[in-house]
Order: C-alpha cells, then structure tokens, then sequence
C-alpha cells in the first residue's frame, strides 16, 4: 500500500468534524498555494501562477477524460479536439465573428463540444473499443487540419485578443517572500483579487481551481449513481451488462459527451487565460499526454487521475530541462505502466467503496426508507 | 470539380504510387490484427525508422543524380536492404518488449493499446532527440550529417530522376511511379505466396484462426508471433524505401499521418485480410486524391480520416471481410 | 474446479428472505399458462446449422430443463431467446407477442435474465454493485437526478439498495456484499450470477449451467436453491447436460441434439426415450463436463 494510499485512509478515519475542518484548511492552502512561494515546490523559470494555471487545465481535462477513460473504458486518443473546439468557440464568438463577453461564450463552448462529441460518438461507439482509439486519434487531427486550413478560422495565424473572464478589483493579497530562510509576508507583492489581468495569472489558477471543485463534486454524485455503475457494468464487460438491461450505447455516448463537455470547458478557460489561440496550441501530442496522465494516475480513480494530471502538467515546468524530453519519458512511463502497474499508480479502490456501501446502508437501517 | 477531370491521370498515378505505400505498411496492421487480435500502433513507427535507414544508407553511399546505372541499381538494393532490415529489427524489439511480457500476463487489450502508444512515442522521440543524444556520447560532430536538426525535414539525394516512360491523358508517367506501383505489387504477391505456401505462413494462418488449437498441433505461438512483426516490419521497412524514393523527405514524427492511414487501408480492404489490405490501400490513395482535387489537396488528410469513419459506419468489416486465409465462422 | 475450495462450507442460503420478482408493469400470466414459446427456430452461421427449426414452450412457474450432449445447441437457443442472435428463421413469442428484433437491454426488461455458463460478472465491482446493476434495469435515474440528488435518485438508490441486499441474504452472500466480484471463491460467483439475474425481477429465469464445477453434494444444494427460486414465483429455464440432476428438479425436459429437438415431456418419459438414451449413449454425464 502506498503512502498516498495509507493517507487517505487516516484521513477517512477521522472523525467527521476534523474531516471537514481538514478539509476546509486543504482548500485554503490550495488557493493559498501561488502566494505561499514555498521553497523548491515553486518553479523556479516561470512564474508559479501560471504553471499552476497550466497543471488545473490538465487536472480538469483528466477529470473529463476519466469518465471517457476509466468509467467507461473508452480509449479516446482525440479528447485534444474537444479542448479546441471549446477554445475556438471562445475565439470565435468573443473575438474573430463576434464580441461577446468571456463568460457568455463558455456555455456555448461547452454545447459545441457536446454537440461534437455526440456527432463523433453517435457512429463510433457501436464499434471495437480498439477501433475507436483509431477514430478518435484521426478526429483530433481533423480538428486540427480544419483549423489550420480554414480562412474563416483565420488558419494558422489563430485568434487573437480574446476577452479576459469579468472579474473586479475588490482588495489585494499579500503573498510571502523566503528570501531571509523564513517565511515573511510582503505587503509589496500582492495581487489584487479578481483582476484578471495579462501579468498576474494567479487569479485564473483561482478561477480554474473553483472549476475543478464543482467539476469533481458532479463527477462524484454522478458516479455515486445508476450512471457510474452502468458506466462500470459496460467497461467490465458489455454484453453481459446489455443482458443485464443496460443500455450500453446510450450509456457510453453519454460518457462520451460528458467527457466532451468537459474538455471544451477547459479549452473555454485556456482561451480566456492565453487571450490567444492558434491550431499550434492543439496538437495531437496533448491528447496524449493527457491519456498519460489518466493512466499514469490510475484510471478510475478521480484523485489518481488528479495526481496524474499534476505529474504530468507539473514536473515539465518545473524541471525546464527536462521539457525537451518530456514526451519520451512520458511514453516510457505508459510502457512501463501498463506492464509493471496496469492499474496505475493510485487505482480505484475496494476498500474505499466498501466503507461507502457500508454508510449507505446504514442509514437505510436507520432511517424510514423501507421498500 | 473541373480540376479532377483535367488532371484525372496524374492525380490516378500518384494515388497508386501512395496507395502502394500503405498496402504495405497496412499489410504490418492486418498481420499482427490477424494473430493477435490487436492494432500495432506503434508500426508507424516502425516504417519511420526505415525512411531514415534508407536515407543514411543513400547518403552514407553518396548517392547522387548522375550515377552510372549500375551505381543506381547499387544504391537502391542497399536502401532496400537497409530500410527492411532496419524496419525489421525495430518490429521485432517492439514484441519483445511492449508486447510479449504483456501477453503473458494476459493483459487486456485496452492495456496493449496503450503500452504501444507509449512505446510509438519513445520511438518517435528517440528519433526526434537524436541530436541530443547523440550528443552525450560525444558523438553529434562526427555523424552530423545524420543527426543534425532532428526535429526537421530531412531529405535524401535523388538518385533516379523521374524521366517520363509514357503518357496518359496528358499525364506523363515516370520510372519512378512505374517501379514503385509496379515494384510493391510483386512484394506483396511474393508475401501472399509466402503465407500460403511456406512452413511459417501455415503457422501464421493457423494461429490467426485459432490460436489453442494451433498451439495444441505444435505449433509455437510466440515464434509465430514473432515472425509475423518482422515480416509485417520488413514489408514496413520496403514501403519506406519506396516512400523515400517518391517523395525523399522525411522527419521524426513521419510515422503518425501515414500510420493512420495505412490503418484506414487495413480496416477498408478488411482487417486481417492480407489481399484486402492491398485493395484497401489502392483504394484509399486513389480517394484521397480524387477526394482532394475537389475540395482542395489542404484537405487531402482530413478526406482520408472522414473515409475511416465512413468506413467503420457502414461496413466495419471492410470491402472483402475480415480474415487471414479462411473465413471464420 | 471444486477440488480447490473443498474447505469451503457447502453453500448457505436463506430460502426465507423474500425475494419475489418486483412489479415491474407488463400483464401477468396465471400459472400454468404460456410464458415464452420457441417456434420453429432455425439459426445458421455460415453453412453451419446451430438450430434446426426448434419448438417447444416454458409455461408460467414451472422449472424446464434443456438437455443435450455437448454441442447440441442449448446455449444457442439462450442466446436466441435473449437477443443475442437473431433466428434466420421462425421466433420467440414472450407473453403471446413475437420478440422481434429487440435489443437484448429491452429483452432484460420485458423479463427475461439469464446466467452464463462460463461466468461473466463485472469482476472489478463489488458484489453488491453487480447485483445493482441488475436492479437498476427498471430505474431510469439520469444524469440530471443524480446530479442534483432528486428524490427519483433517493427513492430508486434505496429501493435498489434494499433488494440487492435481500437478494444477497437470500444467496447467503450477505457478509461479502463489498467484496469484489472477481475474489469471491467459485460457488460465490456462481451464485452471485444467479442473484444478479434475479435482480432484474424476471418472469423467465434462464440459468446456462449452473452446476458446473460444483461437487454432488453443492450440485444438490443448487437444485434445491433453483426449487426455492421457483416457488417465491420465478419461472425456471435450466440447460445442464447431467441427466440425473435434471430429472430430480424439472417439471419437464426439452432434449436437443444437433440442434434438434429430439424430444419433449416429463422426466420420466424423457428417461424412457430410445432417441434420449440414444443420444447419450456411450456418453459418460460426468465426464462430458
């Protein structure tokens, strides 16, 4: 059992009003994290903002491509094309064909990338699980090709001046500086809440971070459901679940299309961030390196996937040299990984279930619910 | 649409001088599908690495525009040779080590997949970092010529140029279309040949039909298994030699795009169908030009993944049905 | 297979725990009358013929072996009569009504489960989950209910929640309901199997050999669990090749033999047929398995 793993169960343990305060004090010093400017964890040749900005995106496309992924066993090797397409429909509407705010634009991306996904879904996913690997990789190309080769997309010159999210300069936030050794709180380097600026990127990392919570907790009450065991019954084995009375098909479009949703979510958020995009900005190695950081995390399992997600977003920022070969290492741990350790490295877990069955019945016991 | 018509000739010849290319590279896909029920994804790869072996064989030979015809012919027999033995090598470690441990823990599918696609980047990066690591050895002045700039074009020296042989319509077709088209068909019939007259090829088409009871007539499945990646590999690694002599560029990541689409010709011509796969390719390098003399040769890539997802739509089983020498039933 | 799991208790169950089919909508049939007829089905792959125009009917409460020698086309027949195949010709009537080319989820739902002779569970899901997900066949809960925790999501999660776990008592399963599937010893699985079809509350329960790999005294025990299914009002349809566990549980007995049917009736005529005993002539039962 790893250490994660054996952290996690101390923190299950727990009494439930320490749980919540623990929790509480874990999201204040996520959202604390840019400004702590803690020693070693802050990278170094870029700024931290940013870098935690750029590791949300992959935290919140590896949660979308879980549902595809690890709920419904669907290898998507194209998830890139709906990150772009929610991007474009950013660029599009706010900037190249229209001037709609920020946030008005990013419901329509998350529809676009829907819309899409039901379209590639609806003929693809009555094929071989492999088959799809293949089609979906050619998608994420095609979306790409369009971009580039389109005029009304502007090709690949992309879309720039794109609007920031609205935001409102309410007050500022010191953060801390170790240049003595210890920590000392700086008055003089602050930022202000809620301006989403072009220097300060620490706001968007809190934007993108707020995002991932509500995304996580829909993932949780979904999975927690008919859905997610459906989802589980068809990755398992389809034909036995279809003998079951699962709707296969409908369940594994709707993993698709949820996924979809999610990935043009994200691709909203980078284009709100970057202010500019262009079909560079969508190549086919992003798919996989998402792919990597799912399996890498352990596909399934939200917070390995998360972890994943860090791994992969994180660690080629942090150790710059290491960027050019970050690609290599990165097929070398899927490799390795799906040979020494197919589950990855924090898989779903049993015992994590069990004592959720166990609360769920016991407060059918307790309660009136009796059928 | 005016566009196809005037140029139907051409745009036919070089359709058949790719799509000659990917029934060979397809035929690696429909091979391993065939034994083991599973996409190579890392084949691509495996045809890169013999686009570069046949370019560093060229220009480690000199090859250039005016040699005499003996040098010629001298020169494309070594690119040949080198490509397929190159691809070969490359299809054989790729078993050994991205698939063979896997089947013997009787991983899923999914898992292989994914074990390949890590195994098609480390690939494609090794290529794509060669330059660099070559550099560690100290060894990226002496080989400069072979390493340098990794991550662009690399092009070979021509060393047949395209004299016109005769006319059709007004298209005039070249020596070199003629050796590629006419060239890789022989291949693939000597490959038809081999898989159903050979020792080998009865074992492939035994395992491809079902694989315990091939096991239990003494048949060796991993030799088998073996044998079908570098066969697929060396046929990978002729594809590439031709491709170089076509278009005589190449670069790391050169794989990717012609991968998929010797996939799309794989699953058109029906995948594990060896014959199917050389239909598929014809038919594919021929849509994909025609398809883009309408709509515009920007598109030509988008026109043959749009294909793919057409084909698996309607007829997932591909033009002549999936199999490797029988039907199954 | 049973040799490995010899210090296992033979199994436990609970025949008291009610685990009577829920009603899911559809007409009831009285007892006695036609649940599904089998009419005239022919199945060909290829040149091969798999079922040669096979007739025959499961009436309402009773428990109906299919027998064969290996190969002779029973769990074909299944995989017909739940939509796995389509028949090249004739049909399946369900309640008086022609299948048709429903989809094998539809099938589940109209009341027809099935276990696998090779088992088939969702092994990464707990015991419990896989008997859900046969609850689930008649929920509709979306992504919307779930989303928002509707009381559609309460009701049907609790519901659910509370057969799987009778379901579970019933089979003795109880103690293991957060076990993953795939760690439950042999006769679990097997029995987990059967609890999951019953979850989806069917009027036809079609069970593909469900004794194989058990040892006499658990075949036995199975036997009596298949009678208790029976009478908390499930209808039974058994493939199984051993003849004698068949005689001692059926009403009545469908033999088929290259895929056709070579004769029809109750136990003890079955017994009595020169084509039966013809057809398993020479056949050791115990061995064939």
């Amino acid at each position: 059992m790893s250490y994660a793993q054996r952290g996690m169960d101390w923190v299950r343990a727990l009494p439930k009003p320490a749980k919540i305060v623990l929790w509480v004090l874990f999201l204040v010093f996520l959202f604390a994290l840019p400004l702590l400017n803690i020693p070693f964890i802050t990278t170094p040749d870029s700024d931290f903002g940013g870098v935690l900005f750029t590791v949300s995106t992959y935290v919140l496309v590896a949660l979308g491509l879980n549902i595809v992924v690890g709920y419904a066993g669907l290898l998507d090797l194209g998830y890139v094309g709906f990150y772009a397409i929610g991007a474009y429909t950013v660029g599009v509407l706010s900037s190249l064909h229209g001037s709609w705010p920020w946030l008005w634009t990013v419901p329509v991306a998350i529809g676009a990338a829907l819309i899409s996904g039901i379209l590639l879904g609806a003929p693809t996913l009555r094929v071989r699980g492999d088959y799809l690997a293949i089609v979906t990789l050619g998608f994420g190309e095609i979306v790409r090709l369009t971009l580039v080769n389109s005029q009304w997309l502007n090709g690949a010159q992309g879309i720039s001046n794109i609007p920031r999210p609205p935001g409102a300069e309410l007050f500022e936030v010191p953060s801390l500086d170790w240049s003595s050794g210890a920590p000392v709180v700086d008055l003089s380097n602050t930022t202000t809440f809620l301006k989403f600026g072009i220097t300060d990127q620490i706001p968007y990392y809190w934007l993108a971070l707020s995002v991932i919570l509500l995304v996580l907790l829909f993932d949780k009450l979904v999975k927690d459901s008919r859905v997610g065991r459906a989802w589980e019954a068809t990755r398992e084995d389809e034909d036995a679940a279809e003998l079951m009375g699962v709707p296969t098909f409908r369940f594994k479009l709707l993993a698709f299309a949820l996924g979809a949703c999610i990935g043009g979510l994200s691709g909203a958020l980078f284009a709100g961030k970057a202010g500019f995009i262009s079909p560079d900005s969508f190549v086919l190695l992003l798919s996989i390196l998402f792919i990597a950081a799912v399996v890498v995390g352990g596909a399934g399992n939200r917070w390995g996937v998360i972890l994943g997600a860090i791994v992969v977003g994180y660690f080629p920022e942090r150790f710059r040299d290491f960027a050019d070969f970050r690609v290599l290492v990165f097929g070398l741990a899927l490799m390795l990984l799906a040979i020494f350790r197919p589950q990855g490295i924090l898989p779903p877990r049993r015992a994590v279930r069990a004592i959720e069955a166990d609360e769920k019945l016991e407060a059918l016991e307790e309660g009136e619910v009796r059928v | 649409m005016q566009y196809l018509f005037d140029n139907f000739w051409a745009l036919t010849i070089t359709g058949l001088t790719l799509g000659a290319v990917y029934a060979l590279v397809a035929l690696g896909y429909t091979l391993v599908y065939g034994v083991l029920r599973l996409i190579n994804f890392a084949h691509s790869e495996v045809f890169m690495y013999g686009t570069f072996a046949a370019l560093w064989v060229v220009t480690f030979l000199g090859g250039n525009a005016t040699g005499s015809i003996a040098q010629v012919i001298f020169w494309i027999a070594m690119m040949f040779v080198a490509a397929m033995a190159m691809s070969g090598l490359i299809a054989v470690l790729l078993e050994r080590f991205a698939y063979r441990p896997l089947r013997k823990r009787n991983a899923p599918p999914l898992i292989a997949l994914i074990s390949a696609i890590g195994a098609s980047f480390v690939l494609a990066e090794i290529m794509g970092l060669r330059e660099k690591i070559t550099g560690w050895f100290g060894l990226d002045t002496p080989l400069a010529t072979y390493v340098r700039n990794s991550r662009n074009n690399a092009g070979m020296p021509e060393i047949i140029t395209p004299q016109p042989v005769f006319t059709l319509g007004d298209y005039a077709v070249t020596n070199v279309d003629i050796f590629v088209i006419v060239g890789a068909i022989a291949i693939m019939i000597m490959l038809d040949q081999f898989v159903k007259r050979s020792r080998l090829g009865r074992g492939i088409r035994a395992v491809a039909q079902d694989p315990e009871s091939a096991a239990l007539m003494g048949v060796n499945r991993d030799r088998v298994i073996q044998v079908t990646f570098l066969v697929g590999g060396v046929m990978a690694g002729a594809a590439a030699a031709f491709y170089m002599l076509k278009i005589g560029i190449t670069r790391y990541d050169a794989g990717f795009i012609l991968g998929v689409k010797a996939f799309t010709a794989a699953v058109l011509g029906g995948i594990g169908n060896l014959r199917g796969a050389l239909l598929g390719g014809f038919v594919l390098g021929l849509a994909e030009n025609y398809g883009s003399a309408i709509v515009g040769t920007e598109w030509k890539d988008v026109v043959a993944f749009l294909l793919l997802v057409v084909i698996l739509l309607f007829r997932p089983t591909g033009l002549l049905g999936e199999s490797l020498g029988k039907a199954r039933a | 297979m049973s040799e490995a799991f010899k210090d296992e208790p033979v199994m436990e169950i609970n025949p008291d725990v009610d685990i009577a089919p829920e009603p899911v909508g559809g007409p009831i049939v009285a007892e006695g009358e036609k649940l599904l007829e089998v009419d005239n089905v022919t199945l060909r792959f290829g040149g091969v013929v798999a079922l040669n125009e096979v007739s025959f009917h499961i009436n309402k409460g009773e428990i109906l072996g299919l027998i064969g020698p290996n190969g002779a086309g029973k769990t074909t027949c299944f995989n017909v009569m739940t939509g796995v195949y389509q028949p090249t010709s004739g049909g399946v009537r369900y309640l008086g009504k022609p299948l048709g080319k429903r989809k094998k989820f539809q099938i589940t739902k109209l009341g027809i489960a099935r276990t696998f002779q090779n088992i088939r569970l969702f092994a990464n899901m707990t015991a419990l989950e896989n008997v859900m997900v046969g609850v689930d066949a008649h929920h509709s809960t979306g992504v919307g209910s779930a989303m928002f925790r509707l009381p559609k999501h309460r009701r049907e999660e609790a519901e659910g929640l509370a057969r799987a776990m009778e379901l579970l008592e019933f089979m003795g399963l109880r103690g293991k309901a957060n076990e993953l599937a795939r760690n439950l010893p042999y006769g679990d699985q097997r029995r987990l199997e059967i609890a999951r079809a019953l979850a989806t509350s069917p009027q036809l329960l079609c069970l593909d050999e469900p004794a194989a790999g058990f040892n006499p005294a658990e075949k036995a025990k199975l036997m009596e669990l298949i009678r208790t299914i029976r009478d908390q009002g499930y209808t039974v349809l058994l493939i199984e090749h051993d003849m004698k566990l068949v005689m001692g549980v059926t009403d009545r007995i469908v033999v088929l033999e290259f895929g056709r049917k070579i004769a029809e009736g109750s136990p003890a005529e079955v017994r009595d047929n020169p084509a039966v005993i013809a057809a398993y002539l020479g056949v050791d039962e115990e061995d064939a398995s």
